[in-house]
């Protein structure tokens, strides 16, 4: 009737090992990864200084004259994450105002779901929908605006990154103790007042955690830029011109026929290396803010 | 909530019908306090959504006195006391019927109309649990005053300082009046909470269960505050603790299941009441 001591022994021995696994795979994998960028972008490095890779001010690995600057990548990287966090920021911390503290439960419930969903739209459909519907518009408002640029991909990632920017903030918000805010009522506040001076610095931590993730996921991003920003290195402010970034070099020589082991094909291990380091920035600042809201109250 | 009134209504089941009061019986029990009265609560009934918190409440709250409102969880004593300054409307499925007059300009805070901002700076709050704003502890005292549009730093600084010494907390925090609220103890925040209240100067200040999450220290320096505060301002106490209604109040009403069933001196509450159900509570033999 009842299975021995040693069987039930034997299964929490086992279990405990399948955890395990499930738990080392993921730093495996991650370690894995680490390896691969770092072997690679040190193959690179032989070839190309570290230097040149930081101070050129040029991209052109396939030019006959080749040159390695990071910086019109980073350029391009950061001027469409830019893009995407001032479309982001203040649209998602108004979503977040209204859900958190206007909204009816019904239109909570009903929001919430729609904002979490933009995430999960394939990326490519945002990358077509960039290129064939939102850059049209935009020339007819935007003049001298080319095909490909990097003001209608930073905008459409603006509304991509809500999930992070209004639904993280929205989740802050909430996680202020309503007798907080009836204390501010208690004395004569009005919502928007008590939203303003006190729901959100009591929540600020969590909503800049909230930006930085969606910063770095914006940072990150590839189909979406690789559609519709262009495929040319080009150290630039300007939006209207077309540009390329990190990622979407990368997906640029990984889908060529660009020889294994040749310098073009090792470049993007290092490129991958600095994206890399850059994400880790990011999401460490992110978590450590997190971490931090715990503290408030 | 819930299960409050269910606890309530087996009680009911055993106290039986001979102890619930008759409305004849009532109205001798609404004893009708001397001086000036503050807020005059007529025939007020209360629900949220379908449920009826209060029934045919009518009280009159003396000028400048400590009130407290007795009777076991579950009997609308912070629902009531939350009327007093529209506290339930900032949730839906509220409604008010009757009336509550604020003297002496004689508006009615029940009606729909009222202006909700006006009527809280002039009826503060301090909860039950210390609820301080996550900002400094000059920050929690001015906020009411900045609300309230207040720019003149002098007053302000004035003001805060005024409070503080008030709520008697002054001596305790002047030199660290930049340190974040939650760094003080339970007792001093909720000291902090009561200047907060007090700093814009409010006819009336409802307490809600303030000392129960103190330690009893704590709870007699709140109670002494609440005692001096009465020379300024009316008072209204909720509390489940007997014993402090009968040490700082001069009136007590004592409710249960949504009804007021007895206001009197608090002398006659605790010594005499005319109530069978009251006395029975006094005596704890339920609640």
């Amino acid at each position: 009737m009842f299975s021995s001591v040693a069987h039930k022994k034997f299964l929490d021995k086992l279990m405990l090992a399948v955890f395990f696994t499930a738990g080392f795979i993921t730093i495996f994998i991650t370690i894995g990864i680490v390896y691969v960028l770092l072997s690679d972008s040190i193959e690179f490095f032989k070839e190309v200084s570290i230097k040149e890779f930081l101070t050129e001010k040029e991209w052109t690995p396939v030019f006959a004259t080749k040159k390695f600057g990071i910086w019109p990548l980073v350029a391009g990287t950061f001027m469409i994450a830019a893009i995407a966090v001032a479309v982001s920021i203040p649209l998602g911390l108004l979503i977040a105002i209204y859900l958190s503290e206007y909204a009816s439960v019904r239109v909570k419930e009903i929001a919430k779901p729609i904002i979490e969903f933009l995430e999960a739209i394939p990326t490519v459909v945002y990358g077509y929908f960039t290129l064939l519907f939102v850059t049209p518009i935009l020339q007819k408002i935007v003049p001298d605006l080319e095909a490909f640029n990097s003001l209608a991909p930073g905008i459409v990632l603006g509304f991509m990154i809500l999930p992070y920017t209004a639904s993280m903030a929205e989740d802050a918000m909430k996680g202020v103790p309503q007798r907080i805010r009836e204390a501010s009522y208690a004395l004569g506040a009005t919502k928007l007042r008590t939203a303003v001076t006190i729901v959100i610095p009591a929540a600020v931590s969590g909503i800049v955690a909230g930006f930085i993730l969606g910063a770095s996921r914006a940072i990150g991003e590839t189909m979406v830029v690789a559609i519709a920003a262009g495929m040319y290195p080009n150290l630039t402010l300007d939006p209207r011109e077309p540009i390329q970034t990190m990622t979407g070099y990368i997906v640029q020589v990984a889908l060529g026929d660009l020889p294994f082991g040749s310098i073009e094909y090792l470049s993007i291990f290092a490129v991958g290396l600095a994206l890399f380091v850059i994400a880790f920035v990011f999401n460490s600042i992110a978590l450590w803010l997190r971490s931090r809201i715990r503290e408030v109250y | 909530m819930v299960i409050g009134t269910m606890i309530d209504s087996i009680k009911n089941l055993f106290l039986g019908a001979s102890d619930r009061v008759s409305a004849e019986e009532k109205t001798r029990a609404m004893q009708k306090p001397e001086g000036e009265i503050k807020l005059e609560v007529k025939d007020l009934n209360f629900s949220y959504g379908d449920f009826r918190a209060l029934k045919n409440i009518n009280l009159n709250i003396p000028t400048k006195k400590i009130t407290a409102l007795i009777g076991p969880s579950g009997c609308g004593k912070t629902t009531l006391l939350r009327c007093f300054n529209r506290m339930h409307d900032l949730y839906p499925g509220s409604r008010y019927e009757g009336a509550i007059i604020f003297h002496p300009d004689g508006i009615n805070i029940a009606s729909p109309h009222i202006d909700l901002l006006d009527l809280r700076r002039r009826i503060g709050m301090v909860f039950q649990r210390p609820n301080p704003f996550p900002k400094s502890i000059f920050e929690n005292v001015a906020y009411g005053l900045r609300v309230n549009g207040v720019r003149d730093k002098n007053l302000i600084n004035e003001r805060v300082e005024w409070a503080l010494n008030s709520a008697a907390l002054w001596d305790e925090v002047k030199d660290r009046l930049d340190a974040n609220a939650y760094s003080l103890s339970g007792g001093q925040q909720q000291r902090l909470c009561i200047a907060r209240a007090i700093a814009i100067e409010p006819d009336i200040v409802l307490f809600d269960e303030p000392t129960s999450a103190l330690d009893p220290i704590s709870t007699s320096k709140i109670e002494e505050l609440i005692i001096k505060l009465k020379e300024k301002l009316t008072i209204i106490i909720v509390t489940h603790n007997m014993q402090q209604a009968a040490r700082v109040s001069d009136y007590t009403g004592f409710m249960y299941l949504g009804e007021l069933i007895e206001f009197d001196r608090t002398k006659k509450i605790f010594t005499v009441p005319s109530q069978k159900l009251t006395e029975d509570y006094i005596t704890g033999r339920f609640g």
